[in-house]
């Protein structure tokens, strides 16, 4: 039962972090209806960028954590912002009317491109980070099987919490949120009644990789490394929990999020460690199939 | 439905989430007779043509083709079974044609089902049996023919894509034909044809009811084509019947008039009243 | 849009220069964010476990010189060329030079193809890359007519290859079947896989079929990874027979081919021996799929990628032409699998990944999907492009997503624009790509 718990609390925090970056393919596909394959490499160029400016922040002497950690939040989810803002204008808006493969392609080729600079910019080994938050905090403990919570899990999800409230207001209340929502509809006509469509979608892809760059710092501090491949698998997870939750619905992304998260952690501890992703791409298969429009969404009439 | 009906549309339902899109329709289309669906936009024509061809599942009611005695449940049949067992072909409202493929390509895929026993599921077909050239030679035959008859033969290398709107409509038709079905479902045929093709179009179907025994069924706008070839007109409005007879009967249906004026069924009397 | 842009005046360019610069400027203060971090410092685990950094302000300075030159560069060309898409002035007598050596390509690139092992006999690096040329040229003219010709977006396709390769090698290790046997098997399990990834993802369209098959690709690596007692996992299966020329093997002894014909031996007849069998698999493929194409099962998968309502209401059973395109096309990777692991003698899964897959479809793309000839002119430009960056494995990757981005959005509909129909009355015109749909699963 302890073990449980434990298993619990790691998978609702491994859950976060795949919500945060679901949520950046269900916007973008609910927007431009194209799956961003290169979002997932834009997560894991905010864990990068997260390391380099923990890094520098650390070496030029600051100790205070909570400072440190503020600013390397800014800076990395304004960077990495500025990476899916770039990916958008260079690889995808040339290609909005272009036939339906065109985007597609050229997504999985900016992917290889963002995984590949990694690796070429700062060497193809894994980096380790030193804990930069320690402590947590025991819950109970039964039969010598202690369950805790450690620090770093609360800041995970307060931080995911915290980032879901602000954007789901942005997307309920702010005029921006509702050009989302017009565009996401009919994008012609939201045109024709003055939504700038470009800067609408533009920030559509920001703010994805905002969230994605919070993902990606999240991950840095939970698992104390970085590689230029997380990107990958982790994408392919993240847009199974925005599936699974129901393409186009924020709180359906997160759920989505929480659920892949919990699965992975919960097979991971009662069946094999090995086989964990292949779980994970096995729910997209199913979910697929059975439930094309995922837990949340709406169902499609073909029409004739 | 008195006659001889080759399709028999008994209380036919369809429900989309809360939208009623038909309700409780009935109604039957002749044999070798051409049958007009009308009614306003959005009465639920296109509806009722996807349920008979199979690409709706119905809420409630039967379609029954009958057929060398024979019915058919239609909406127990999955889309493309409706063609191959069926033998209903149909045409839709914004053309479908395979645009990257010629004219004489489109209407040899028509002939896919034949051409594949034919081919002995390809195995024939691979090694070049003298069996699979005949079957080929034929379907090229009848594909030309059709060509022919729509006036298309000189453009049968050409892309479907690249056809002019009037002759990707006949085009459409002719393939339709080429499926040599017992119903031919037509949605919309005369859309954006002027006078002339509309003229062509009446006699083409004509010939096809008279040459081939073809029975036709056609949601229309056009009343010039529906009063001209129609042999029965079933109007539709709301998803309900709102009146059903010979081309004389509808026209002078205050009933169908208010519909299409959008006005009351006195209003329309009142109007008619002090026309005559 | 037929003109040329009108070559900038020099009263003209003064403005433009003012918009170029500007651009060039914002595109340079760009990259220096972006760059700022990623290049500008360079971290590396330090010997004592823990992370160090140094900087790298040159390398920084250097990338945003390089973009800012490259966006007026850019810019420039956009000026001069016109917007990327207007067709552009071509004399009406190159063009139709054009069309017929167009049609001389083909038969001539088989010729020379064919003599290769004449010509290059002693140069082995050739034969090699020859060899690898040809495997994937068979790759691309086998998926080609999954995405080519049925529009069924394949992104698992290396799933086939791996099943192809890992078949062959698993029954000659363990059951000591010759190739010969093992090769037809090795097709067919494919095809069987490829009938069973295409049952659950029928009703699937386009990005989400995508996903689902890459999904599926990577599975099968996951599974051939872990599955160690069966496929020796990550240290893969080695010592996988060669193939004989029925029976005889290709080596220096007695009973040796080379003995029998009283030549004598050299390593260099095995490759040129596999050079023919690969050659001789490709044009298999490329026959049975022109064959195809004229038989109603290609019509119809082409027409599926046309439009797949119109096919079911011309009474298609669109089930089973998309689980015989699947099928087909599966089959051919197999094979290639096959041939890969007995060239090899060592299979791995890491031969096995998405990028295989990637690099597969994006020759089917740049061929100009449904092109035989384009295909295998872009698995000649992608490979030997490939070769190029021998040694240079992390850069090769790169420019090979640059390369794609930049193919979408110059020409996404490949090098060859038209397409061939299968039937003709009088005379065959090629229809332009432009009408050709691209399908969406």
């Amino acid at each position: 039962m302890d073990y449980f718990a434990q298993q619990l609390i790691n998978g609702i925090v491994l859950g976060s972090i795949y919500g945060l970056i679901a949520i950046g393919y269900t916007m973008v596909y609910g927007i431009v209806g194209m799956i961003n394959f290169a979002h997932g490499d834009i997560f894991m160029i905010g864990g990068f960028i997260a390391l380099i400016s923990f890094l520098i922040l650390v070496s030029i002497g600051l100790t205070v954590v909570p400072v440190i950690l503020l600013i390397v939040l800014l800076v990395s989810m304004a960077i990495t912002a500025l990476y899916g803002w770039t990916v958008e204008r260079i690889a995808y808006r040339p290609l909005r009317h272009s036939f339906r493969l065109a985007p597609m392609l050229s997504a999985i080729g900016m992917s290889f491109v963002l995984s590949n600079y990694s690796q070429v910019a700062q060497g193809a080994r894994v980096k380790p980070v030193p804990p930069i938050i320690t402590g947590g905090y025991t819950l109970f403990e039964r039969n010598g099987f202690v369950v805790r919570l450690s620090n770093v899990q609360i800041l995970v999800v307060v931080a995911t919490i915290v980032l879901l409230a602000i954007f789901t207001w942005l997307v309920a209340r702010t005029r921006l949120g509702r050009d989302m929502r017009a565009c996401e509809q009919d994008q012609t006509m939201a045109a024709l009644l003055g939504v700038d469509v470009d800067r609408t979608i533009s920030m559509t892809f920001v703010i994805g990789a905002a969230l994605a760059a919070v993902a990606g710092m999240m991950y840095l501090l939970y698992y104390g490394l970085v590689d230029f491949f997380m990107g990958f698998v982790a994408g392919i997870k993240a847009f199974t929990a925005a599936v699974l939750g129901g393409i186009g619905s924020l709180p359906g992304a997160m759920l989505g999020g929480l659920a892949i998260g919990l699965i992975e952690t919960l097979w991971s501890a009662y069946f094999s460690v090995e086989y964990k992703d292949v779980a994970a791409f096995s729910i997209l298969i199913v979910v697929l199939i059975f439930l094309p429009t995922g837990l949340l969404g709406r169902p499609e009439v073909e029409k004739v | 439905m008195s006659g001889d009906s080759i399709l028999a549309v008994d209380h036919l339902s369809m429900r989309f989430g809360g939208i009623v899109a038909v309700n409780d329709l009935s109604f039957g289309a002749g044999r070798r007779k051409i049958t007009a669906l009308i009614g306003p936009n959005g009465a639920g024509k296109t509806t009722v043509f996807n349920c008979v061809t199979g690409f709706y599942k119905p809420t409630a009611g039967t379609m029954r083709l009958v057929h060398d005695d024979a019915a058919i449940r239609l909406e127990r049949l999955k889309d493309f079974r409706i063609s191959k067992q069926a033998r209903i072909a149909r045409t839709f409202q914004n053309i479908r044609l395979f645009p990257g493929m010629t004219a004489l390509e489109n209407l040899m895929v028509a002939q896919h089902n034949v051409l594949m026993r034919a081919s002995g599921l390809t195995f024939l077909g691979l090694i070049g049996a003298p069996s699979w050239r005949a079957a080929e030679k034929r379907a090229i035959d009848l594909a030309r023919r059709w060509l022919d008859r729509v006036g298309l033969l000189e453009r049968a290398d050409d892309a479907a894509g690249n056809l002019p709107y009037g002759d990707q409509r006949r085009l459409e038709i002719a393939r339709a034909m080429c499926t040599e079905p017992a119903l031919l479902c037509l949605d919309e045929p005369a859309a954006g044809l002027n006078a002339r093709e509309s003229a062509a179009l009446s006699e083409l179907l004509f010939s096809i009811r008279a040459d081939h025994g073809t029975s036709i069924l056609l949601i229309e706008h056009d009343m010039s084509v529906v009063m001209e070839v129609s042999d029965h007109i079933v109007v539709m409005d709301y998803g309900v019947k709102i009146a059903e007879g010979s081309p004389r009967d509808i026209r002078d249906d205050p009933k169908v008039i208010a519909a299409y004026l959008g006005a009351d069924e006195e209003e329309a009397i009142a109007v008619m009243g002090s026309a005559t | 849009m037929t003109a040329l842009a009108p070559e900038p005046t020099p009263a003209s360019r003064l403005p433009g220069a003012a918009f170029i610069f500007k651009k060039a400027l914002i595109s340079a203060l760009v990259a220096l964010v972006l760059f700022s971090l990623m290049i500008g410092i360079r971290t590396e685990a330090g010997p004592t476990g823990q992370l160090i950094y140094w900087t790298r302000f040159g390398d920084l300075a250097a990338m945003v010189a390089i973009v800012f030159g490259g966006s007026i560069v850019v810019e420039l060309l956009r000026q001069w060329w016109g917007p990327v898409g207007t067709t552009r002035l071509i004399p009406p007598s190159v063009k139709s030079t054009l069309a017929v050596s167009r049609r001389g390509v083909a038969p001539v690139l088989l010729v020379f193809t064919f003599l290769v092992p004449v010509i290059f006999y002693d140069q082995r690096y050739i034969l090699d890359l020859g060899i690898l040329v040809l495997t994937y040229v068979m790759l691309g003219w086998g998926l080609n007519v999954v995405v080519g010709l049925a529009g069924l977006l394949d992104l698992g396709y290396v799933a086939f290859y791996a099943v192809g390769a890992y078949s062959y090698a698993l029954l000659a290790t363990n059951f000591g079947w010759s190739f010969w046997v093992c090769l037809p098997l090795a097709g067919i399990l494919a095809a069987f896989w490829g009938v069973l990834l295409g049952f659950p993802v029928l009703r699937l369209r386009g990005d989400y079929l995508a996903i689902v098959t890459l999904a599926f690709g990577e599975i099968i690596r996951l599974v051939i990874i872990n599955w160690q007692s069966l496929t020796g996992g990550p240290n893969g299966v080695s010592g996988i027979p060669r193939p004989t020329l029925f029976g005889i093997p290709l080596t220096a002894g007695e009973n040796g081919l080379a003995a029998r014909l009283g030549i004598e031996f050299s390593p260099t007849q095995r490759i040129v021996f596999l050079f023919y069998l690969i050659l001789a698999l490709a044009l298999l493929t490329n026959w049975v799929t022109i064959r195809l194409r004229r038989l109603p099962i290609g019509r119809a998968w082409e027409a599926l990628r046309e439009d797949e309502v119109a096919c079911r209401a011309l009474g298609i059973n669109t089930t089973t032409t998309k689980l015989t395109a699947f099928a087909t096309g599966a089959m051919f990777g197999g094979l290639a699998g096959a041939f890969f692991a007995t060239r090899q003698g060592f299979i791995s899964p890491e031969s096995f990944t998405f990028q295989e897959s990637a690099l597969v479809l994006a020759i089917v793309v740049l061929g100009g999907m449904g092109s035989q000839l384009g295909v295998a002119l872009a698995a000649l430009t992608m490979i030997g492009g490939f070769e190029l960056f021998r040694g240079l494995d992390q850069y090769r990757m790169l420019v090979f997503g640059v390369a794609m981005v930049l193919l979408m959005i110059w020409r996404p509909r490949g090098l060859i624009g038209h397409r061939a129909p299968t039937v003709f009355l009088r005379h065959s015109h090629a229809i332009s790509s432009d009408l050709v749909k691209e399908g969406h699963g």
